[in-house]
């Protein structure tokens, strides 16, 4: 008997008993479609990642408000903004390896242009921001010196803002859009740089504490929420980040044992780490979907080791007419390979349907990943010979005239 | 071994089961040969060790002492596999309950021996029309043996014997569940396939249709009590009766 055979026998013994075929896959269906749910899962928050990482730029350090003390207490990081446009200043001027350096507030709000609007994170800042981030213009310019002294009305668009605003064809440079009732003429439109980058609206920082953002009482003239700067190379990172805390301790006038009121920190390295971190768990969640495989596994071996039972006649007449001990182990083994295959093929569906519900109703990225289709298919392969093979060599084992008595 | 080698020889054979507390001696000491193109009728009361006979010629069981050749050879030195396909290609069985398969139809329960000779399906479901033809269970070939009457599975299940043009078919009490008439259509099937040469040994209770069949064997208790072959005249009597 051939392969060919074996698995034929098998296919047509399984449709005579759809329900109970589908019940012992089971296992396998939901093992392996966790398998490549977590792996799409997975795949999709590294490759989001990646792309945040990305869309920082290379060699960029932030600052943040750090921890405050008000009469003893300690406060929540960032609940007083502690940085100011003159630290931004200093930083560009006093520290030799940074190439440039802005400092931003930033805040939600509706942008209207004519019919349409738009919710988007306002951000108030200078054109050292794109500097720093190496972020180009797809269409018009920066700010300008004087709009930048000068709290011009100009803005500068992310690219799904411009999308969500602007009809296609229509050029959004030179038009007005409003902003909290403020016009504001659209000088420029920027490059993409990945979904969650692009939704942002820019405006001149002296722009943003005057018209929008100045309101909020606390932030003093000066002051803004984070400063981003940009280190010329990479071996320098360690270098800057010592330097920008002296210097930011000296001018915050902090004594030396107590804690920064600020934060420098490395997001491109942050993020990796969070990567290794990501990785770690859908690992952990593959290896408690593999479980799963196993107690289907050993579901399809009891269902198997019961059908040798119920067909001991049917063995006995296959060996009386030629079945050797072989053939008879192939045909289950064949029908254990089918469980676990087909079971397989149904969990990849399965899987790449969830993953597709995940990323649609969570709003997750998630990628289907080749590499974990093969791996739980081989897994499932794996699995029925493994769980196929007592039952098949149980079968095998039987005496034909033994076999033929039974009822 | 000269060219003429009987096709079925056993010589001394016994077959004794061992169990933990006893053991049963099914089969003492019988020797007889079976040549080609004969047709051979096995009595004896329950018991006397017929079907034990009829497993060790079929090969599906080896004698405790004394031996079994087919065509000049022991079987018992021949591996486990090579009896197996043996029994695809040289061996017919028919059994008293008809043994088909439920979940096939006639067709692919008569071209299941086919499988294991490895002969591709096409081929297989030619020879399985040309073998149910012959016992007239064409026009069933799709049915499935619940939708088939006793008589009817027990002429599939002689089709299916019959596939690989076997040397001899083994048939264990094959009108045991049928009634008289159609227990004498199943028996003049198989006088019909002895008359075109094929070597038959059925085994019987009914000495109406052992009259039928040219050789008699006598077993009782284990033991082989008669060997009897009758003039073709008195066949012809006894089939009139
Ligand atoms: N597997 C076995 N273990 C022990 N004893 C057995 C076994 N098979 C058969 N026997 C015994 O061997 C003897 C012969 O059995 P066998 O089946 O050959 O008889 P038989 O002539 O075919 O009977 P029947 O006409 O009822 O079919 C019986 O006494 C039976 O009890
Ligand atoms: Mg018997």
């Amino acid at each position: 008997m051939t392969m060919l055979q074996g698995f034929q026998i098998a296919l047509h013994a399984l449709r005579l008993n759809p329900l109970r075929s589908f019940l012992t896959m089971l296992g396998i269906v939901i093992g392996v479609a966790s398998i490549v749910t977590v792996f799409a899962i997975g795949a999709g928050a590294q490759l989001r990642l990646q792309e945040q990482i990305r869309s920082i730029g290379a060699n960029v350090l932030m600052i943040t408000p750090g921890a405050v003390y008000q009469g003893g207490v300690r406060l929540k990081d960032g609940s007083k903004l502690t940085m100011t446009e003159s630290d931004v200043q200093a930083i560009i001027e006093q520290i030799p390896e940074i190439q440039a350096a802005a400092g931003s507030i930033a805040g939600t709000a509706q942008v209207i242009h004519e019919g349409k609007n738009w919710n988007t994170t306002i951000n108030g800042t200078t054109t050292g921001h794109f500097m720093v981030r190496d972020w180009q213009l797809a269409a018009g310019r920066y700010f300008s010196a004087t709009e930048e002294a000068g709290a011009g009305k100009v803005v500068i668009l992310g690219s799904t803002v411009a999308r969500e605003l602007f009809a296609p064809g229509d050029d959004p440079i030179g038009a007005q859009i409003r902003i909290m009732k403020v016009p504001l003429e659209v000088v420029g439109v920027l490059d993409r740089k990945g979904p969650a980058q692009d939704d942002v609206a820019f405006v001149p920082l002296t722009t943003a504490k005057l018209r929008f953002l100045g309101s909020a009482s606390k932030i003093n003239r000066d002051a803004v929420a984070y400063i981003i700067a940009k280190v010329a190379a990479d071996g320098q990172m360690a270098g800057a980040r010592a330097e920008i805390a002296n210097l930011l301790r000296q001018r915050h006038r902090i004594p030396a044992g107590q804690d920064d009121d600020f934060k420098v920190q490395d997001p491109a390295a942050a993020m990796e780490a969070q990567q290794g971190a990501i990785r770690t768990v859908a690992l952990l969640l593959v290896a408690i979907a593999s479980v799963s495989l196993l107690v289907g596994g050993i579901s399809i071996m009891n269902v198997m080791i019961v059908s040798v039972t119920e067909r001991t006649r049917e063995i006995g007449i296959r060996r009386a007419l030629g079945g050797r001990m072989r053939d008879i182990r192939l045909q289950f083994l064949c029908e254990a390979l089918v469980l676990c295959l087909l079971g397989g093929a149904i969990g990849v569906a399965g899987g790449i349907t969830l993953s597709m519900t995940v990323a649609r109703m969570a709003g997750w990225v998630t990628s289907i990943d080749g590499q974990a289709i093969g791996l739980s298919l081989v897994f499932s392969i794996a699995t029925g010979l493994v769980f196929g093979f007592y039952p098949a060599h149980k079968a095998s084992k039987l005496s034909p005239i033994e076999a033929l008595k039974t009822e | 071994m000269t060219a003429a080698a009987p096709l079925i020889s056993l010589q001394s054979v016994s077959r004794t089961y061992r169990t933990e507390r006893v053991a049963v001696a099914a089969v003492r000491n019988v020797s007889f040969d079976i040549a080609q193109g004969e047709i051979v009728a096995v009595m004896g009361p329950s018991g006397s060790g017929k079907s034990t006979l009829m497993n060790m010629i079929g090969l599906l069981d080896l004698p405790s002492e004394g031996a079994v050749y087919l065509q000049g050879a022991n079987v018992a030195d021949l591996t486990e596999d090579r009896r197996s396909s043996l029994r695809a290609r040289r061996i017919g069985f028919v059994f008293q309950s008809y043994n088909l398969l439920a979940r096939h139809d006639a067709i692919e329960n008569v071209a299941l021996p086919l499988v294991y000779c490895g002969i591709a399906r096409k081929e297989r479901m030619a020879r399985a029309e040309a073998s149910l033809q012959a016992v007239g269970m064409l026009h069933r070939a799709h049915h499935f043996p619940r939708q088939l009457s006793g008589g009817e599975q027990q002429r599939v299940a002689i089709a299916r014997a019959l596939i690989a043009s076997p040397l001899i078919v083994l048939a264990d009490e094959p009108t045991g569940a049928l009634d008289s008439r159609t227990g004498a259509e199943i028996l003049s099937l198989f006088a019909a396939l002895n008359r075109i040469g094929q070597t038959i040994v059925m085994i019987t209770h009914d000495p109406g249709i052992a009259a039928q069949c040219r050789r008699t064997i006598h077993l009782h208790d284990g033991e082989l009590v008669g060997d009897e072959t009758q003039t073709p005249a008195l066949a012809k009597r006894s089939a009139v009766s």
